[in-house]
């Protein structure tokens, strides 16, 4: 695993030990070990997307509102593909709520 | 039935039509591609040759000199840009002088006017960005550069506002004759018919005149690779520079456009498929090595886009082949026409529609249209002339390519003209959109939405240059029916 | 007859708007903001991706979210700012000639103007990668126009040439958008992009990264049909026997960017051969008096919580040169690049201001690691920072009084280097 705290780019092993702690090797810094830990437990990313937006020719932008675990990216994506927005849309409004399940709901991140 | 059916839009075939369309004539032009300027023409030195390089007494010889004086009249007819920048052929060691000495006396054979040897110090003085290894040139004021493009373009403007047919999309794969009637039957199997055929199909040239002659010819695709260098390098050279042909070969010109680019090359190249147009590391090498005996410092860093052309060699001959085939009635040929073609352009159409149109009997229109469906540039124009173009079509007053100041009005202008673009290239070589330093970078998606809304289609059907030369391949969100 | 305005900005990019803002808030009544495209936010409105605004709003916001905070600043002052407007000239003495659909031609006389017009692309041209000539082939941010503003897919199968961060953006957009992207293909031994756009853009989808490799040819007579790929030696010149195929459709371009300074020109602005952008002094003023530069048109940004940043300082500046109430400098310090460090920003440093820190700027030449970087005077350290890493993707930004460049006449920025990579 590839740190992306900064530039470095430190390469992280990350091991349970024999009482189930986890730990991070390769990190030079703390937030490395943060990082290392979290993304080898439970990695989440915040996903950005266009949604079609009802009468017009170009799409809204979207992004989730936290970010959703990472293996749910991809379900996340195909329930937005039958979202239809409706102008006038404000940047915060929620375009679909509790994207599969995760408690998170896409928002637009454009006035349109 | 038309009288007479020309193949080919590039220059030279638009020329004959042009030409062909100050006579009582139907006359229809079938091209193999999308558009004009197609071949050979979209993709050459951009050179009004002087006439010294040509064999005396060769077609080339004759129709460069006499294109060459024909081109100010023809380019103030059809308003495309031409300046007369003198051509220079450098010599770089004083072996090479005796070769100039020689260019000299085959030129004035040839009746170039107003040729001299230059000394260095002249040569220097004249073009002080050349190497130093230049020690004189041969200077040939009746040289110059145009725009092959546009000279294509507002040519087959004027032939269509005088009557003469443009069909795209229509390579001829056979022609044949019956009875005093040429039938022309393209890949698609459509049929065409006439009175006579102008063969002026570059490459393909040699492949439709062995169908119907027992004088064959061959046809060898020559491939030259060309840079074009940012319009910031603008006075580097004033003239076209040439190069002494020594045993390295013809070597690369260096030489300015009327665009204010610098273009550099070509490279030259026996090829087998007259479509392989690509440009290759080899030759862009090669080029970048010879143009520096020019100028030592060319500063490659400024290239704006990198082309090949693809020139028709006649190999029997190595001439023009012009007029019509001794064995076919009505078949007319314009075959092997590479350089000097762009400059002999102008003088074959002339020649080959006078022969065509009396072996026809036919009479010469009593009135012609000069037109050539000119459009305002917004760069040429005036604030005053800019406001009341704008307050009669506001597209005059919004800015689509921002490197060269191409408007909105002016592209739709170009696709709404006779012989409109179609496409994204023919969009670029009516106007300059996307020539530019950007490289159409910016201008590209503004550029497909207008050309959709002109030809009422979705933009996902836009293509580059026809075919299956797709902009985009689908739409995220499909319109719900 | 031409229009007054105290302070007129070119462009309603990041750039412009916090320009623009900065300069009502530093008390200028009259200014105004001249656009191009149809709206403001400028290449923000296309970066939908998050990562932006976390210096700035200590939250991550998506680029039209950032573009948008300060669309509303702007709209809040009642900053006029006129779209669809394109600057065809400006002059040294600061007359300015544009033009729009609605309003034809109008000529404006500023006391100040603060360019603002961003960058472009590098092209597959200024390459001159051999090949043919097909659709197909785009830059990445022209892509990421059409995709996210526009809503059309350019391709299916995708290679993307150079690893800046717009390829790696673009590599995770076309993903989503259910293209295959096969490979990211860089020239140089590293990415110029940021870490994590390497993990989260490429390393996420399994989208190989090919480093000391480029794009040696592109096939395709109509649409693009392939790319040849091959590895380069130390030179980054192709090593024959190395190349690979890859059957694609599309090929994107995230070459570089260069500042787009057409106007500079015309308004008769020396250039920086480094930046190519203005060269300025710390009020981001350029050599022609009353004239500013910010933003991409000044120098490349990696972050755009830093043209923010420096925008606010060429409005507030170009505020009080139109006031005419900027302090005449005695003498400047000349901030110069050492080993190490390229393109320095601001050039010069003057002795008198308004404001009491400069902020100097630069991108690193190359990748260092555990390396110092110093401002020197002569033998006079005047600061130094220690790094784990410099790359040249991450631009160094540091603050420091003006007091601490007074009576010297020039300040050379450079690495110390321990160990190179």
């Amino acid at each position: 695993m590839i740190c992306i705290g900064c530039p470095m780019g430190c390469e992280l092993t990350v091991t349970k030990d024999a009482n189930g702690e986890i730990v991070v090797e390769g990190a030079t810094c703390g937030r490395g070990k943060t990082y290392g830990k979290q993304e080898a437990t439970a990695p989440e990313r915040t996903v950005t997307a266009l949604v079609a937006l009802e009468g017009k020719k170009r799409p809204l932008s979207v992004k989730t509102a936290k970010p959703i675990p990472k293996g749910k990216i991809f379900d996340a994506l195909e329930c937005l593909k039958t979202v239809r927005a409706k102008a006038p849309v404000k940047i915060g409004d929620v375009v679909l709520s509790d994207v599969c399940g995760t408690g998170v709901d896409f928002v637009a991140t454009e006035n349109l | 039935m038309n009288d007479v059916i020309i193949v080919g839009a590039g220059v030279v075939g638009c020329s004959i039509a042009r030409s062909l369309s100050r006579y009582e004539l139907d006359v229809l032009v079938l091209e193999g591609k999308e558009d004009v300027a197609s071949g050979a023409s979209k993709a050459n030195s951009a050179i009004v040759h002087a006439g010294f390089d040509a064999e005396p007494g060769s077609n080339k010889a004759k129709y460069n000199v006499r294109g060459n004086a024909m081109f100010e009249e023809t380019c103030r007819a059809l308003h495309v840009p031409f300046i007369r920048n003198t051509s220079l052929v450098v010599a770089f060691s004083e072996e090479e002088m005796p070769h100039l000495q020689k260019l000299l006396e085959r030129g004035e054979q040839n009746g170039v006017p107003g040729l001299r040897i230059i000394d260095q110090a002249e040569l220097r003085t004249l073009e002080p960005n050349i190497s130093k290894e230049a020690v004189g040139a041969l200077l040939a004021p009746t040289g110059g550069i145009c725009c092959p493009y546009d000279l294509t373009f507002r040519t087959a403007e004027n032939a269509a506002a005088n009557g003469v047919k443009f069909l795209f999309n229509k390579p001829v794969k056979t022609v044949s004759s019956e009875n005093g009637v040429w039938t022309l039957v393209t890949e698609s199997g459509e049929t065409f018919q006439a009175r006579a055929v102008v063969n002026a199909s570059g490459v393909s040239s040699a492949f439709l005149n062995n169908q119907v002659s027992a004088t064959k010819y061959n046809i060898q695709p020559r491939r030259g690779e060309y840079v074009m260098l940012d319009k910031s390098e603008k006075g580097c050279f004033r003239a076209t520079m040439f190069q002494c042909p020594g045993p390295m070969g013809k070597g690369v010109l260096v030489s300015p456009t009327v665009d204010d680019t610098i273009i550099v090359g070509p490279t030259s190249e026996d090829i087998d498929s007259p479509d392989a147009t690509e440009t290759t590391a080899f030759g862009l090498d090669k080029m970048r090595r010879l143009s520096t005996r020019i100028w030592t410092e060319i500063p490659f860093r400024k290239a704006i886009t990198t082309f090949s052309g693809i020139r028709a060699h006649e190999t029997t001959k190595h001439d023009f082949v012009l007029g019509e085939a001794p064995d076919a009635p009505g078949f007319f040929n314009a075959l092997g026409v590479e350089s000097p073609g762009l400059t002999s352009a102008p003088a074959i159409g002339q020649d080959l529609a006078d022969e065509v149109a009396s072996k026809l009997d036919a009479k010469k229109k009593e009135t012609v249209s000069d037109d050539v469906s000119i459009w305002p540039r917004m760069r040429e124009l005036s604030t005053e002339e800019l406001n009341e173009l704008i307050a009669k079509d506001p597209h005059y007053g919004r800015v689509i390519c921002r490197c060269e100041t191409i408007s909105e009005g002016e592209i739709r202008a170009s696709i709404r003209c006779r012989v409109g673009a179609r496409t994204i290239d023919g969009i670029k070589r009516r106007t300059r959109a996307t020539m530019g330093r950007c490289q159409g970078g910016f201008c590209t998606p503004r550029l497909m939405e207008i050309l959709a809304d002109e030809l009422g289609i979705p933009q996902e059907q836009v293509t580059k240059f026809g075919g299956e030369s797709r902009m985009v391949l689908s739409r995220l969100f499909p319109e719900e029916k | 007859m031409s229009q007054e305005i105290d302070v007129l900005v070119i462009g309603a990019g990041p750039a412009g708007l916090a320009a623009a803002a900065a300069a009502r808030e530093a008390g200028c009544q009259s200014v105004m903001i001249l656009e191009r495209d149809d709206a403001p936010g400028g290449i923000l409105q296309q970066c939908i991706h998050p990562g932006f605004g976390l210096h700035r709003f200590k939250e991550e916001l998506t680029g039209p979210e950032y573009a948008q905070r300060f669309i509303d600043r702007v709209n809040e002052l009642q900053i006029p700012i006129q779209c669809r407007t394109m600057v065809l000239d400006i002059t040294p003495d600061r007359q300015v000639t544009a033009i729009s659909p609605e309003r034809g031609v109008q000529l404006f006389q500023a006391k100040a103007i603060v360019l603002a017009m961003g960058c472009r692309e590098r092209t597959r041209g200024a390459l001159m990668i051999p090949g043919t000539r097909p659709a197909g082939v785009y830059s990445a941010g022209t892509a990421q126009r059409l995709v996210n503003m526009e809503g059309f897919m350019p391709g299916k199968r995708v290679v993307i040439l150079g690893s800046g961060d717009i390829g790696l953006i673009m590599a995770r957009r076309m993903t989503f958008e259910g293209a295959k992207v096969l490979a990211c293909v860089e020239l140089m031994p590293f990415s110029s992009g940021l870490k994590r756009n390497v993990v989260q853009c490429l390393n996420d989808f399994d989208i190989p990264l090919l480093l000391s490799h480029t794009v040696t040819q592109i096939h395709g007579r109509e649409r693009v049909e392939g790319v040849t790929v091959a590895a380069v030696d130390e030179k980054r010149r192709p090593i024959p026997g190395t190349e690979q195929y890859f059957e694609c459709d599309t090929l994107l371009l995230s070459v570089g960017l260069i500042p787009e300074n057409e106007l500079s020109i015309k308004a008769k602005v020396p250039l920086s051969p480094v930046t190519s952008g203005p060269t300025v002094d710390d009020s981001m003023q350029t050599e022609v008096p009353g004239i500013f530069s910010c933003g991409n048109v000044l120098h490349v940004h990696d972050l755009v919580d830093y043209v923010s940043l420096e925008s606010e300082v060429a409005g507030r500046e170009a505020a009080r040169f139109a006031a005419g109430s900027t302090p005449v400098p005695a003498a400047y310090t000349l901030v110069k690049d050492g080993f190490g460090v390229r393109g320095c920003v601001p050039q010069r440093i003057r002795d008198a201001g308004a404001d009491e820190k400069v902020a100097i700027s630069f991108r690193p030449a190359d990748v260092y690691r555990n390396a110092t970087w110093q401002i020197r005077a002569g033998e006079n350290i005047l600061l130094k920072r220690r790094a784990m890493i410099l790359t040249p993707g991450e631009s160094q930004r540091v603050e420091l009084p003006r007091e601490q460049f007074k009576g010297i006449p020039e300040v050379t920025v450079e690495v110390v280097m321990e160990e190179k990579k």
